[in-house]
């Protein structure tokens, strides 16, 4: 789709934004290539059919990649596999055993022919049930295209409990909402396992585990029964987790992600390498399965200033195009992030805003951006909220987004409540509707306010990304250069979980992903 | 001093609610509302919207006038400081007062990841035009950021001899803050660190007077910047100064 720019744009400008992102990804990518996580090896056999915990709750991914701790470097797939085949059992049944202290790596090995073969089998299961998924939404979404919203309609629940979340879910789905997205419990992104079952406590959102996932997506698969339009659901795939967390969304048909490339470095302190090496497996995992993913740009500006660091948001932006193209991910499921921060006493801030949003659709014209609402100057005041989310709303549908995150009257006081909910959805539904056709009919005025912001935030982003490729990402980041936030590269959590792949590394599932997603190793 | 909420005529008593009942929405629905309201204490009870979140939620809002009322002059509060000083008064203060850099660690602790709140007082940049702590020359301030454990506070504040701990609390569903809040104050109390630091907490849940309940300085809710963070510790060590 090429759209003629209402801001002006300078094509050549975009281009050069672009290239330097690309300059700048590629010795990540270098980095990414040859290394492997502990997480990664978990969600590896979690897509074998690793699953389960033992009595002490540990699960049975961690356990297993605990028995390979020396190895992993050379892949922990084979030890598994190895294990189904020398006790001829099922995953099912061998879970159960690893549950109760079996440790796979004392097993002997049987040849490698046999453990490619029963792995050629497993990943044949798997890719049955990826695509069936795919299939499935597919369908769906076909099914009710007639009642598809534009901007899609994307509100949280965040009870703690997810069988409180699946009463609030189903409410906001009958009240307009087109995206459910369950909020993680604050703290589970530095758990470097992710917890197994139900579960019923958490503060300021629910755990991410298999079977929530699975008893979120049955209540928004009647939901959307009944409303005779799908309902997607979306998750965290970031911290210690990341690569895991895509594993079980794709086999429980989650349809989007959270999964930025550098959030969880800037704003969780996890190590830089880990994290870019576990975006990297996430994000191949993400597109085998059609989820589209969310980066998460808004935070920038919730600890700089959003007129004085727009362009970090497009840098990011286009850092995270290129981490997610060099994962196999086609544009159609990158949804990028940005938000609407500026103070709301700022002069002409709602034109700031608006330039903002449109050129970054401008920029990224195929890709589902997610636009999020004020947080940073939301006060208890739940009507000056209500107002600014109403401008928010006006800029989401004026600038053709394609996914609003609503913002809530009542942001900063507590986690949303029934009709908080509501009057959200009421509102972003009314402004949407009033303003139908008003992307196509306005344009602006040239060398006015907002044509010139764009071009200026343009012209930012192409110096600082500039500036990053000099130094390179790793150091940039260790200067500070993303949301004035410093970490040393061989700081942060889970650095200890990152190892050099060996040169005989066996992973049968990355070798069926970057078949699967036509991955070559670009030239650095 | 008798005060009653005010609508348009002293002492109308005039309170706006909102809320949801679990019930269908309808004319039952309503009535339920309006009992409820009654129920509530308010005299005159109107239920002036009424719409159904889903088929067992329903939503309203509702105007009520009461006869309660409430003796101000017996409501007991103090502000952590009556007067706030500015960035640069504040400068001027320790470079007279204490002749040396003032040390200042701020976290937002436990498993809290919204770093929201220790930013707008902490960062450089500060929070709508009020530059943060950061900024003060005569401050040396160190933000640890979201999820910091409460014994690695207080181990980084001794290790770097902070006169003050700033301690953020955003997320306070089931009231973990306050259990969070309490902890830090018993370890500090345990390690016999308690009086060595001016301990001061912020957040949307707190205020000065449940802060002091639960043994800290001072407490801050919304609408703080870091000057008033700042002029209460100044002052304050100058009282600990002087005792």
């Amino acid at each position: 789709m090429t759209v003629r720019s209402k801001l002006g744009l300078s094509k050549n400008k975009i281009a050069k934004a672009r290239g330097l992102a690309r300059e700048v990804t590629g010795p990540v990518q270098d980095f990414i290539n040859t290394h492997t996580t502990v997480t990664i090896e978990r969600a590896t056999l979690r897509l074998l059919g690793a699953d389960g915990a033992n009595s002490d709750g540990v699960p049975v991914p961690n356990l297993a990649a605990e028995h390979c701790k020396e190895t992993l470097s050379g892949g922990a797939a084979k030890y598994y596999i190895n294990a189904l085949e020398k006790l001829s059992k099922s995953p099912d049944e061998l879970n159960k055993e690893i549950a109760a202290g079996l440790d796979i790596s004392k097993i002997e090995f049987t040849d490698e022919e046999r453990i490619h073969r029963k792995a050629a089998a497993l990943i044949a299961g798997l890719d049955k049930r990826i695509a069936a998924n795919v299939a499935h939404r597919d369908r769906k979404l076909k099914e009710g295209a007639d009642k598809l919203k534009s901007p899609l309609i994307y509100v949280i629940v965040a009870t703690g409990n997810i069988h409180e979340d699946v009463k609030q879910a189903r409410a906001a789905a009958g009240q307009g909402a087109d995206i459910i997205a369950v909020i993680r419990t604050t703290g589970q992104s530095l758990l470097d396992y992710v917890p197994y079952g139900a579960t019923t406590e958490g503060f300021g959102g629910t755990y991410a585990t298999q079977e929530n996932f699975r008893i979120m997506r049955a209540a928004l698969d009647e939901a959307g029964a009944k409303e005779k339009r799908y309902i997607r659901l979306v998750n965290y795939c970031s911290g210690l987790c990341m690569p895991e967390i895509a594993a079980m969304g794709a086999m429980e048909r989650l349809d989007m992600m959270l999964n930025d490339s550098m959030y969880g470095i800037l704003f969780r302190d996890i190590n830089m390498y880990r994290t870019f090496t576990d975006q990297f497996f996430s994000r191949m995992i993400n597109t085998a399965a059609d989820i589209i993913i969310n980066t998460g740009e808004d935070n920038y500006l919730t600890t700089s200033d959003a007129i004085e660091k727009a362009h970090t948001v497009l840098a990011s932006q286009l850092i995270n195009e290129q981490f997610a193209k060099s994962a196999g991910m086609p544009e159609r499921l990158m949804g990028l992030g940005h938000a609407f921060e500026i103070n709301p006493d700022t002069k002409n801030g709602f034109l700031y805003e608006y330039a903002q949003a449109l050129m970054a659709r401008e920029i990224f014209p195929n890709h589902p951006l997610k636009y999020m609402p004020p947080t940073k100057f939301m006060t208890g005041n739940i009507f000056k909220g209500y107002a600014m989310n109403t401008l928010f709303n006006f800029i989401s549908k004026a600038t053709n987004q394609s996914i609003a995150l609503l913002g809530m009257l009542t942001e900063a006081i507590h986690t949303p409540y029934l009709q908080d909910r509501a009057l959200a959805i009421e509102n972003a539904v009314y402004v949407h509707n009033n303003l139908a056709d008003f992307f196509s009919e306005v344009e602006f005025k040239k060398n006015g306010i907002m044509v010139k912001r764009a071009k200026a935030v343009l012209d930012e982003t192409i110096l600082m990304l500039a500036d990053v490729r000099k130094r390179d990402l790793f150091e940039a980041i260790e200067t500070g250069m993303f949301a004035d936030i410093k970490r040393p590269r061989n700081g942060g959590k889970g650095f200890d979980g990152v190892f050099e792949k060996t040169k005989d590394y066996y992973n049968p599932v990355e070798e069926y992903l970057k078949k699967k997603l036509n991955i070559v190793k670009r030239k650095a | 001093m008798f005060i009653k909420p005010y609508g348009d005529t002293l002492d109308d008593g005039a309170v706006q609610l909102s809320f949801t009942l679990p019930i269908p929405c309808g004319g039952k629905a309503k009535e339920a509302a309006k009992l409820y309201v009654q129920k509530l204490g308010f005299k005159r009870a109107e239920i002036v919207h009424a719409s159904a979140l889903s088929d067992d939620f329903t939503f309203f809002v509702a105007y009520g006038k009461t006869d309660v009322s409430l003796d101000y002059d017996k409501v007991e509060y103090a502000e952590a400081v009556d007067k706030f000083m500015s960035m640069d008064e504040i400068n001027a203060f320790i470079k007279t007062t204490f002749k040396r850099k003032i040390v200042v660690v701020g976290a937002c602790t436990g498993s809290d990841a919204h770093t929201v709140g220790i930013d707008a007082i902490m960062n450089m940049k500060g929070y709508n035009h009020h530059f943060g702590l950061e900024r003060y020359p005569m401050i040396e301030a160190f933000n640890l950021g979201s999820q910091v454990p409460n014994d690695k506070l207080l181990e980084y504040a001794k290790t770097v001899k902070a006169d003050a701990i700033l301690i953020s609390q955003i997320v306070t569903q089931k009231d973990v803050h306050i259990k969070n809040l309490t902890e830090f104050i018993e370890l500090a109390e345990a390690e016999k660190l308690r009086d060595k630091f001016i301990v001061v907490v912020g957040g949307p849940r707190v205020n000065n007077k449940t802060a002091r309940e639960l043994g800290y300085d001072a407490g801050f809710g919304t609408g703080t910047y870091a000057e008033h963070v700042a002029t209460f510790v100044v002052k304050k060590l100058r009282e600990r100064l002087a005792a």
